[in-house]
């Protein structure tokens, strides 16, 4: 068997993002020593392509903002299905981490009086939003990046050594994370630039690596958003929450091709722009679902008001929470009212002056113009909407982050599940990045300091069993040769994006779920056979028949959840179940992998590798509940969780 | 508008070295240069190295030499090119290959590391800081950066001279010594640190003749050279010449705000 390098650590945090860099800086000032691990260069983790903005209730613009506000919105965007407590600590931290930044060289555009400004944005009753003009999430990673490079200044002056106590391995990819019985030993990882494997042994480890997008055709996500997280979850005995909310951005660049799918900010609408269908018809207005009613504005002269008056005019129904306006254009396309390309009309061109438009959107007019040849001061742009973020994840501990079942397994950021319920706010996700990224290194810290006399031991077996499992597709084709030819990686990818876009995309039908199991299996037979030329330095097709495992894995846990929820909520519509059932909001669903032992070498084809369980959620805490007027809630809940 | 096959040649290799190879491959409307590498990975050479992210501009991880210019491979589109002429891609010149248009770019890395960090001022607690939008504009520039390392590959100082690489930052991490010296509200100065004379004695900032090639590749249309070198240029000489200034720092009263 090879030599695999190992070193020991005390925290380990798999991925680079918003949520990774802050966990590794709260665990590096708790004293713990901290290795992270991420697949692309430092600094360019999928977190850089955030536009909009950080939501945080400072009440830098409007005096009225206040954590219990936040919660307010987040939970009604969530659809009530969010774990409340989360939402509870997300809201009330906010405003901390967002400032924190700030004593950290963050630089915020700011209000008149020198504060850091606020922006508004779907679903949130005031301007909440922190921002930098629309690239608010490169700001973010910048600052992150260079606090931790500020951290090895500081080990370095007393230590000689930049990553005595906090290292970045940059272009690493975990493929297992290993155990000692039930608990956290470490993980198994893969160098791309050697193809060298290694193991770092680590007590607690962190996962923080994002999204699922990659697995859908049309997505806004980035090569790294495979689900690797949600896998190494799965794969070591924890239980993801809820996989079937997907949510799906209104607003995607559809053409040219190439770009399909690019991110369109939400701060073009938060800024004043609106939504028309190709008879020129600004069709939000027919589109406010009756549990909004109340807060949207009923006319056009209304909405316009609101910009400039928002204390006696009610917000435009563009600023609906995501899934809303995203159903919504999607209809308008079905009934033939869309714009050339397959999308609808997103203006600007004739709400604000040109020079305005280039200062607050700068990367929108640049995308445009490079991309698509649109000058976006001068013409409408064509949008539709594309696979931006996933709700369901690890399902986790509320105070400390900590998956379920696995001590020493913390999950933050995208690849926990719980904190938006059935649909994200944007700016939550910023703020959800920070808030939980730091509580999980705080008590991935914690909990290694507590182990440090004892530190797991990492098994022999479960690290040659890893290395032979990363070095199958270089022998794919010479171990079942009966089984068929082997398979190029790329076109199974592309097979399972197809399938993904097509049968469990925005709008949801049982028997194209069902059509897409029988599909994901055949996939998962046929990436077994995923072969690769070359070697091991720097291979990207090797890489991708190891992500493959992981995209398989997670879409059928979207797609068998997807097929039991029998309701409308949030990113998950059916077509077949088109309401919202207050029965489902106190239901989750809990994907576990059906092989306990972790194994994936029996893939049965029908029963899959993912058993579904339900869950019912805790009573939301009635001081919380309080915050909300009953003809508000009624909506929502049933009837005896009103009267409990 | 249609398909069509385009003329590629891309350079193959490793760090015991490589070259150009030819392929053929379709090109759709409005495809960027970085999808056509994509569909040689799928099509015809699946171990075929390269480095990308977002495809969306906003990562600077696709970076490479396109008929020799350094470009993100993301935003150059096909339609700039005449569809008879075969396009050059190659990795960035001024880093050590790793592997065909992947290089290494831990240069850059090192450099980071080299530049004090922001120092908060004291007494200025969490959600206390206080900066006027035009006070912040300048820094705000320079932090669109994308670390995209296109100045740091171009600039002539290290591009061809390796041996320049230990005493100069290059124009990326002079730019961040600038963004600092012009932030609002950091305390350097007040920690006994003058970032304007570091960026010429430790960060190499007189290597730098403001040919402004920097600023030309720039994706970010960031004017590093006008904005942030020659700035530091004229404010390093004042330090360095200005006896009244030389004669401030001896006696330990600095001043603290210089325009």
């Amino acid at each position: 068997m090879p030599v695999v390098d190992r070193q020991e650590w005390d925290v380990v945090v798999v991925g680079a993002g918003g949520a990774g860099l802050r966990a590794a800086i709260e665990a590096r000032e708790r004293g713990a020593r901290t290795a992270v691990i991420c697949k692309s260069l430092f600094g360019k983790a999928h977190t850089v392509m955030a536009e909009g903005g950080i939501a945080a209730a400072m009440a830098n613009v409007n005096e009225h903002d206040n954590w219990q506000v936040h919660f307010r919105d987040t939970m009604r965007g969530g659809k009530f299905l969010n774990q409340w407590r989360m939402a509870e600590h997300h809201a009330r931290e906010a405003p901390d981490r967002v400032w924190e930044l700030e004593t950290w060289g963050a630089l915020f555009d700011r209000t008149k009086d020198g504060k850091i400004s606020q922006r508004n944005f779907g679903g949130h009753e005031y301007p909440r939003l922190a921002h930098v003009g629309d690239r608010t999430g490169l700001e973010l990673i910048r600052t992150l990046q260079q606090k931790i490079v500020s951290l090895q200044q500081e080990d370095e002056k007393e230590t000689g050594d930049y990553e005595s106590r906090l290292k970045v391995f940059q272009e690493c990819t975990v493929t297992r994370v290993l155990k000692d019985g039930s608990r956290v030993s470490g993980v198994f990882a893969y160098d791309r630039e050697t193809g060298r494997f290694f193991v770092l042994e680590a007590p607690s480890v962190v996962i923080a690596t994002g999204g699922i997008g990659k697995s859908f055709k049309v997505t806004s996500n980035s090569w790294e958003y495979t689900g690797d997280g949600h896998a190494l979850a799965l794969l070591a005995g924890a239980p993801l929450l809820n996989m079937e909310f997907v949510q799906f951005h209104p607003t995607g660049m559809v053409w040219p091709p190439s770009v399909k799918g690019i991110l369109v900010t939400e701060s073009v609408r938060g800024d004043g722009g609106v939504l028309r269908n190709s008879d020129g018809k600004r069709f939000m207005f027919d589109y406010v679902p009756d549990v909004f009613k109340e807060k949207y504005a009923e006319s056009e002269e209304e909405g316009d008001r609101w910009y400039e008056d928002p204390d006696n005019n009610r917000r435009p129904p563009e600023l609906l929470p995501r899934d809303e306006v995203a159903r919504a254009i999607n209809a308008e396309v079905k009934a033939g009212r869309g714009s050339p390309h397959g999308g609808v009309f997103l203006d600007v061109s004739t709400r604000m002056p040109a020079e305005v438009i280039k200062r607050r959107l700068p990367s929108m007019y640049h995308q445009f113009k490079e991309l698509a040849d649109v000058d976006i001061t001068a013409e409408a742009m064509e949008v539709g909407p594309t696979c931006h973020y996933v709700m369901g994840g690890i399902a986790v501990d509320s105070d400390t982050a900590a998956a379920r079942g696995v001590p020493g397994l913390y999950a933050a950021g995208e690849v926990a599940g719980g904190m938006h319920g059935s649909n994200r706010l944007g700016g939550n996700s910023l703020s959800d990045l920070l808030v939980f990224g730091r509580r999980a290194g705080w008590h991935a810290a914690e909990y290694a300091a507590e182990h440090a006399a004892e530190r797991p031991p990492v098994d022999d077996t479960e690290i040659d069993a890893a290395a032979a499992e990363a070095l199958r597709p270089f022998s794919a084709e010479v171990e079942e040769p009966a089984s068929g030819p082997p398979e190029n990686p790329y076109t199974v990818h592309q097979e399972l994006q197809q399938t993904m876009n097509d049968l469990v995309g925005i709008i949801r039908r049982e028997g194209e779920m069902a059509e897409a199991l029988r599909r994901l299996a055949e996939l998962r037979v046929r990436a077994r056979r995923a072969g690769v030329e070359g070697h091991r330095q720097f291979n990207p097709g090797w890489h991708l028949s190891l992500d493959l495992r992981n995209m398989l894995l997670v879409s059928e846990c979207v797609a068998r959840a997807a097929l039991e929820r029998t309701e409308s909520r949030g990113g998950h519509t059916r077509e077949d179940h088109p309401t919202m059932e207050r029965d489902w909001r106190r239901i989750n669903l809990l994907c576990r992998l059906a092989d306990p032992t972790g194994g994936l070498a029996a893939t049965d084809p029908v029963r899959g590798q993912i058993t579904l369980a339900r869950e019912t959620t805790e009573p939301i805490r009635t001081d919380l509940l309080a915050l909300f007027e009953k003809e508000e809630l009624v909506k929502y809940l049933a009837e005896e969780e009103l009267y409990e | 508008m249609s398909s069509y096959e385009a003329r590629f040649k891309v350079w193959r290799g490793d760090v015991g070295g490589g070259g150009l190879e030819d392929f053929a491959v379709e090109v759709n409307d409005g495809e960027v240069v970085l999808d056509i590498i994509h569909r040689l990975q799928a099509t015809q050479a699946p171990d075929l190295a390269v480095r990308w992210n977002c495809k969306a501009g906003k990562c600077g991880s696709c970076s490479a030499e396109i008929n020799g210019r350094p470009r993100l491979m993301c935003m150059t589109r096909m339609s700039v090119f005449d569809r008879a002429e075969t396009i050059t891609v190659t990795p960035l010149r001024a880093f050590p290959v790793i592997r065909d248009l992947v290089t290494d770019v831990g240069f850059n890395y090192q450099k980071a590391r080299e530049v004090p960090s922001f120092v908060p001022p004291a007494g200025v607690g969490p959600g206390e800081y206080r900066m006027m939008q035009e006070d912040v504009d300048r820094s705000q520039e320079f932090r669109k950066c994308i670390e995209c390392f296109l100045c740091q590959d171009t600039c002539h100082v290290v591009r061809d001279h390796e041996e320049n690489k230990k005493a100069f930052a290059g124009p990326r991490f002079l730019m961040r010594v600038a963004e600092l010296d012009m932030h609002p509200l950091d305390a350097a100065a007040e920690s006994g640190l003058d970032r304007k004379s570091t960026a010429q004695d430790e960060h190499g900032l007189g290597y730098c003749n403001i040919t402004k090639c920097c600023t030309e590749v720039c994706p970010e249309g960031i004017k590093i050279t006008d904005n942030a070198l020659i700035p530091m240029k004229e404010r390093a000489v004042d330090r360095k010449y200005d006896p009244l200034v030389w004669l401030g720092s001896k006696i330990g009263r600095r001043s603290s705000q210089s325009s």
